[in-house]
């Protein structure tokens, strides 16, 4: 059945009009960061003469260089680290016949609803106690905790979905459990590998009570919870702040641009399967 | 993918003949036996869990039962945070705002969610993968940089305001985050903002699995297209649905960063939220129980309605 003529514009019309309020809070910091730093601006208004400054501004009294940095670098410890701890926990829940496997899978389970809230009073204590705070690692090693429900609740169930014989044909094989997931399974995930990966990049990088509060020196900080910072000082040069946000904006932009279907297929699925 | 296997293992008994033979009936056995060496894998992962969550977590339980304001010794409380909670009007005033704003994220945008995929119905269309790559942007970027955002749209010289008066509604624009009655929905409406897309496009995912027969059976009994969305659609996406509402009600209770960067509480406490008062009652008013007491309601209000919500849709089905 194809749908009318009339109900396609209406659907169209609707979806259009939708798309075109999600873009509008954007189009209205784009036009406002390509502002001169210090202008007075009024809604959304075109340019008079379009300039960079004001990202110039951002970049250097914000200094975005060391926050994009501390961002990437946390971004590139968290995402190999929970990837491949959550894989290999995820394939002892899923074919190695691990004693009390359920327990232990509802443990971790227990964790995909925790809020960021309930930890992060004594991870701030306690790693001030030995001496973790204001460096990358508190960060790394919180978010890779919190990551870990996800991850091996993700990896478990496509685990289980791959087909028995394949394993079982390795394991008769005399292949050792390393072996049959290296060599075997890992070749055939790479699509849920992937995706996770890319999820687990994109909360990494948009984290910001954790990073508000585990790391204090405003310098080491991530470009997100720099920016929150940033906002408390330059909240009325519109222009600048507008550049300063779209700087933090860009990076998971493009990789979402590059990977959107990776990105909306995982939140959908991740949702969905949890 | 099998051959690639097979492949691999052939090439191991080639080159250690005598070992995997003898261990090939062990192998067998092995199966059965409970495979210990499966805690070396779950070693890293448990790790982490148990150090950086499990253990703050039962910590922060404990902290909520001692008055300590994070630098001297602290006394024991008892329950006397969990009642400061409950009576102290700023505390329940935070949690009353998490589920005003529960309102705008959960009920709002699965009601535009609905809707849209109620207009759009179950044909699959042509450039949707552009409109759902539109629709996702607002769950990709950081809530931080959304916040500052709305944050400025709202002000008197915003865009808000400047639509409002290119369509006739001069008289109503205003400061809206200054508004002590308005500056909460206001803020909840950017959460309205950004999960409708959410939404919408996890309901026409549903729509479109749903068998065609139902519909087909419908209007044989003369449905209309709104009867047929009422006893067809919305029966079916009853899952979906679940998933939205999960995913709304957690971000509306446990929201931080969007309250933090728009209003920060203000004006004079109207939008404050759980989050935000763990985070100032914690690391600036050095009240750290409360804050605890606070952290551990705000989670078990959380999970008890994320089982809610589960358990709800398991019985149905």
């Amino acid at each position: 059945m194809k749908p009318s003529h009339s109900s396609s514009v209406v659907a169209y019309a609707v979806m259009t009009a939708m798309a075109v309020i999600t873009l509008l809070p954007f189009v209205s910091i784009f036009l406002a960061a390509l502002q001169p730093p210090g202008t007075l601006v009024s809604g959304i208004s075109i340019p008079q003469e379009p300039s960079f400054e004001s990202f110039g501004a951002a970049w250097t009294t914000a200094s975005f260089g060391n926050l994009l940095w501390s961002s990437i670098k946390i971004c590139a410890a968290v995402v190999p680290i929970s990837v491949i701890s959550a894989t290999l926990a995820a394939y002892a829940l899923a074919t190695l016949k691990v004693p009390g496997r359920s327990a232990i899978f509802v443990v971790f389970l227990l964790g995909l609803t925790l809020p960021v809230e309930l930890i992060v009073i004594p991870l701030y204590f306690d790693l001030r106690g030995i001496g973790l705070t204001n460096t990358p690692w508190a960060v790394i090693l919180a978010e890779c905790g919190l990551f870990m429900p996800f991850g091996i609740f993700w990896m478990r169930t496509h685990f289980l979905s791959t087909p028995r014989e394949i394993i079982e044909a390795a394991e008769l094989d005399g292949a050792t459990p390393m072996v049959t997931l290296r060599r075997v399974l890992l070749p055939i995930s790479v699509p849920a590998l992937s995706t996770m990966a890319v999820l687990f990049f994109m909360w990494s990088w948009n984290q910001f009570l954790l990073v508000l509060v585990l790391i204090q020196d405003p310098n080491q900080r991530t470009a997100p919870a720099g920016l929150g910072f940033f906002v408390g000082q330059h909240s009325s040069d519109i222009p600048v702040l507008a550049a300063g946000t779209l700087i933090v904006i860009l990076p998971i932009l493009l990789t979402y641009l590059v990977f959107q279907r990776k990105f909306i297929s995982g939140m959908l699925e991740g949702a969905v399967k949890g | 993918m099998a051959a690639d296997a097979d492949g691999v293992v052939q090439g191991r008994r080639d080159e250690t003949p005598t070992r995997v033979s003898s261990r090939r009936p062990g192998a067998a056995r092995r199966v059965r036996r409970p495979r210990w060496i499966g805690f070396a894998y779950l070693a890293p992962a448990g790790t982490l869990y148990l150090l950086f969550v499990l253990v703050p977590g039962m910590h922060t339980l404990w902290l909520s039962l001692f008055r300590w304001d994070g630098v001297t010794v602290g006394t024991w409380a008892g329950v006397d945070n969990y009642r400061a909670v409950a009576e102290n009007p700023l505390l329940r005033g935070a949690v009353v705002h998490a589920f005003v704003l529960v309102v705008f994220f959960s009920g709002f945008s699965i009601a535009v969610g609905l809707l849209m995929a109620a207009i759009l119905g179950r044909h699959r269309r042509r450039g949707m993968t552009f409109y759902r790559v539109v629709f996702f942007l607002p769950q990709v970027v950081p809530m931080v940089a959304v916040g500052i955002t709305w944050r400025w749209m709202y002000t008197e010289n915003g865009a808000v305001n400047q639509i409002l008066r290119a369509v006739g509604l001069d008289s109503i624009t205003q400061a809206w985050l200054g508004n002590f009655t308005l500056a909460l929905p206001a803020v909840g409406l950017i959460g309205t903002w950004a999960l409708s897309g959410l939404c919408f496009v996890l309901f026409l995912s549903g729509a479109q699995k749903i068998d065609n027969s139902l519909y087909e059976a419908a209007r044989m009994d003369g449905a209309g297209a709104v009867r047929e969305f009422f006893a067809v659609t919305l029966p079916a996406l009853r899952g979906e649905i679940a998933v939205a509402l999960t995913i709304t009600v957690v971000a509306a209770l446990a929201s931080f960063d969007i309250v933090y960067v728009t209003t920060n509480g203000s004006p004079g406490n109207t939008t404050t939220v759980p989050g935000l008062l763990v985070y100032r009652l914690a690391f600036t008013d050095g009240q750290v129980g409360v804050a605890s007491a606070l952290a551990v309601t705000l989670t078990a209000l959380i999970v008890t309605i994320v089982l809610f919500i589960q358990r709800l849709t398991r019985e149905t089905k």
